[in-house]
């Protein structure tokens, strides 16, 4: 019997799939060879395990926050640090585990969108420590929302091309992504950033990130003699989530959640819950769970995290939702801003924005299990990146100040 | 009905037959409005076009350059809706005799229902679809529900496609096999690439009848320099460009002139 945790695509159930133009069906199916070698190969996970080791700041550490979990009927909260890793999100776990495939694939150049930043920060961090050049694409409302990331990429020596068709946010991003990588596919690989998109990026990008559940999974048995009862992501095209989900799917005493971008509220038009509100439909070379009007056109996603604003998911999270293995779940742009403030008030740690969902769905599972619960959170990604939005939200600034 | 529909073979062989080749021109539907677009694509056929492709506007077109991306987002701004495509392959059909293909995406015939989509399409009198983002080994839907209504279906090849695929693609399609000039998006190009001569006789050598290269192709001498190794060349861009800047009557005069390069 195949574990969950094994799932090798192309399909998931009857999400995943390769929907694709003709155009790029060889970079895809050579990558995916290539990948089918590198995972057989133990060289290939020496050198990752060696820059995660020395480059990343691997394994990351858990944190027990109790003074946060006062907040949440008294269940103990445990955070996986992803926000510790080198550039400050899990989005590294992937990207060098992808720039090391385009090495062996003989690439020099690498492409990749980016919603918040973090990813398109990973690849322009790898992409100068490998020497490959690197164009990252954003949509120009993220370029405007995460100023700060583009210029870390730049100043990290990445081309940043800021996209001004469609809803210019993360999907349009993917869009012009693709065009460019029609266009340059002989000596480019795109370095995809989640685990969506077409075969075998949702498995191949899983894989990369799945040792963030493995550390986790093994660091709360080691703190709490035991595993927890529930284990909590943020969700947006969901590398995260299925990166800290995946050591737990053969667990079934582990519940799994997935808190979705509710931006102005679940029951408005203005969020980003791809399964709790949208229907199945073909986006970006995947069959899944997807915002999108009668007719199929995509709807636009609404978020104050840049990061979830997308009106996809990922295949693998499609299929475990409509299996029951994980539940998905909304929380707001509010819930998610209290839920920052309150981490950062309490435990002196402040959380991406993309990760306060998480947070936020702990307090309410908290008060849902009891005290007697576990919940270990991945906290996926830091808020430096997010201080001129929480500074807005809050009120933070002094009046008439100016940064210089 | 289906009896009156020309096939877009059939057409690609009576031009071959003539000595001459086909002269395949690309609109969407909805631009700059329903009754407009209806209107350029009649033009086209008037002004020596010999079959169409009508584009079904989407919200996330990876296959298509700028051209293409600003006149689809506004038919959609506009109010596009799917249904739309069968009233404007009906009002062509009534004015004009050339077979037409509809150019869409795929979720869009997900959603419509692919049976309920094609079921609709023969009604207004529409010869098939082209689908640019699926290829035959994912598309088992389509080959069933083309097989039964008999709806031509065309697939992409591209210069990087394998022998294999190159295979598989010609023995899925029906009508002709689009072979994309470059490895590259829709828009307008100074040359048409000399990939485009390689993989249209890689398709041949694969058993393809009816091979037609888009991609790139905005010219009269371009069309010419196509269709002297293919049966048929597409344009797209330089006619929604002109459609865009010049209306109806723009259009008209943009497809004279690459008629010219069709019947020398």
């Amino acid at each position: 019997m195949t574990l969950l945790s094994d799932l090798p695509g192309p399909f998931f159930g009857e999400y995943g799939g390769r929907f694709m133009p003709e155009s790029l069906i060889a970079a895809i199916d050579d990558l995916a060879a290539a990948y089918e070698l590198a995972k057989a190969d133990p060289a290939f996970h020496a050198e990752l395990r060696e820059l995660e080791r020395s480059y990343s700041g691997r394994p990351s550490i858990i944190t027990e926050v109790p003074r946060f979990a006062q907040h949440a009927g008294g269940a103990r909260i445990i955070l996986k640090r992803e926000d510790l890793n080198h550039t400050g999100s899990h989005k590294i776990n992937n990207v060098l585990g992808q720039a090391l495939l385009t090495r062996r694939i003989g690439k020099s150049r690498v492409i990749a969108e980016t919603g918040a930043g973090q990813h398109g920060v990973a690849t322009a961090t790898a992409a100068a420590l490998f020497g490959f050049e690197c164009t990252i694409f954003m949509g120009e409302v993220d370029t405007q929302r995460q100023a700060l990331n583009v210029a870390r990429m730049r100043l990290l020596g990445a081309e940043v091309v800021s996209v001004t068709t469609g809803s210019r946010t993360l999907k349009d991003a993917i869009n012009e992504a693709y065009r460019e990588w029609v266009t340059s596919v002989e000596t480019t690989n795109y370095i995809f950033g989640t685990a969506a998109g077409p075969h075998p990026f949702p498995a191949m990008v899983r894989d990369f990130q799945k040792i963030i559940g493995e550390e986790a999974r093994a660091q709360v048995l080691e703190l709490t003699g035991r595993l927890p009862d529930a284990v909590v992501a943020c969700v947006g095209g969901g590398s995260n989530a299925i990166g800290i989900f995946n050591a737990f799917l053969d667990d079934p005493e582990v519940k799994l959640f997935g808190y979705e971008a509710a931006g102005e509220g679940i029951d408005t038009d203005q969020h980003a819950a791809a399964i709790e509100r949208g229907r199945p439909g073909i986006l970006h070379g995947a069959r899944s769970y997807l915002l999108q009007d009668e007719d199929g056109q995509t709807v636009e996603s609404h978020s104050i995290s840049a990061g979830l604003d997308y009106p996809g998911v990922g295949p693998e999270h499609a299929y475990l939702a409509d299996i029951g293995r994980a539940s998905y779940r909304p929380t707001s742009d509010s819930e998610a801003m209290e839920a920052l403030r309150l981490l950062s008030q309490t435990e002196g740690i402040i959380p991406a924005i993309e990760s306060a969902h998480a947070l936020s769905g702990a307090l309410k599972l908290g008060r849902e299990l009891g005290p007697e619960a576990i919940i270990l959170v991945n906290l996926s990604g830091r808020g430096d990146k997010d201080v001129q939005t929480a500074g807005d939200w809050f009120g933070l600034f002094d009046e008439g100040a100016v940064q210089a | 009905m289906t009896a009156g529909v020309p096939s877009v073979g059939a057409t690609i062989e009576a031009n071959r037959a003539a000595g001459t080749g086909t002269l395949i021109g690309y609109l969407p539907v909805g631009f700059p409005d329903l009754p407009t677009s209806i209107d350029a694509a009649v033009a086209l056929v008037e002004n020596g076009v010999d079959a169409l492709e009508l584009g079904l506007p989407y919200s996330d077109p990876v296959m298509d350059g700028l051209a293409i991306q600003r006149a689809t987002q506004t038919a959609l701004a506009a109010g596009f809706r799917t249904r739309d495509v069968f009233t404007a392959v009906e009002a062509i059909r009534a004015r004009v005799d050339a077979p037409i293909l509809v150019m869409t995406y795929w979720n869009p015939v997900v959603q419509y229902g692919a049976d309920r989509f094609a079921d609709a399409l023969l009604q207004a009198g529409g010869a098939g679809l082209i689908t640019p983002d699926i290829t035959p080994d994912s598309a088992a839907q389509w080959l069933a529900t083309s097989e039964r209504t008999g709806l031509d279906r065309v697939f992409l090849a591209a210069p990087s496609s394998s022998e294999e695929r190159i295979a598989m693609t010609v023995a899925a399609s029906q009508g002709f096999v689009y072979a994309v000039s470059t490895m590259g998006i829709t828009g307008a190009r100074h040359d048409v690439d000399s990939a485009a001569r390689g993989l249209v006789s890689r398709l041949r050598a694969a058993g393809a009848e009816n091979v037609c290269v888009g991609i790139g192709i905005s010219t009269g001498d371009q069309v010419a320099e196509v269709l002297a190794y293919a049966d048929g060349a597409i344009v797209g861009s330089a006619l929604v460009s002109a459609l865009a800047e010049h209306g109806v009557s723009g259009v008209a005069r943009t497809a004279a002139a690459l008629a010219q390069g069709h019947s020398r």
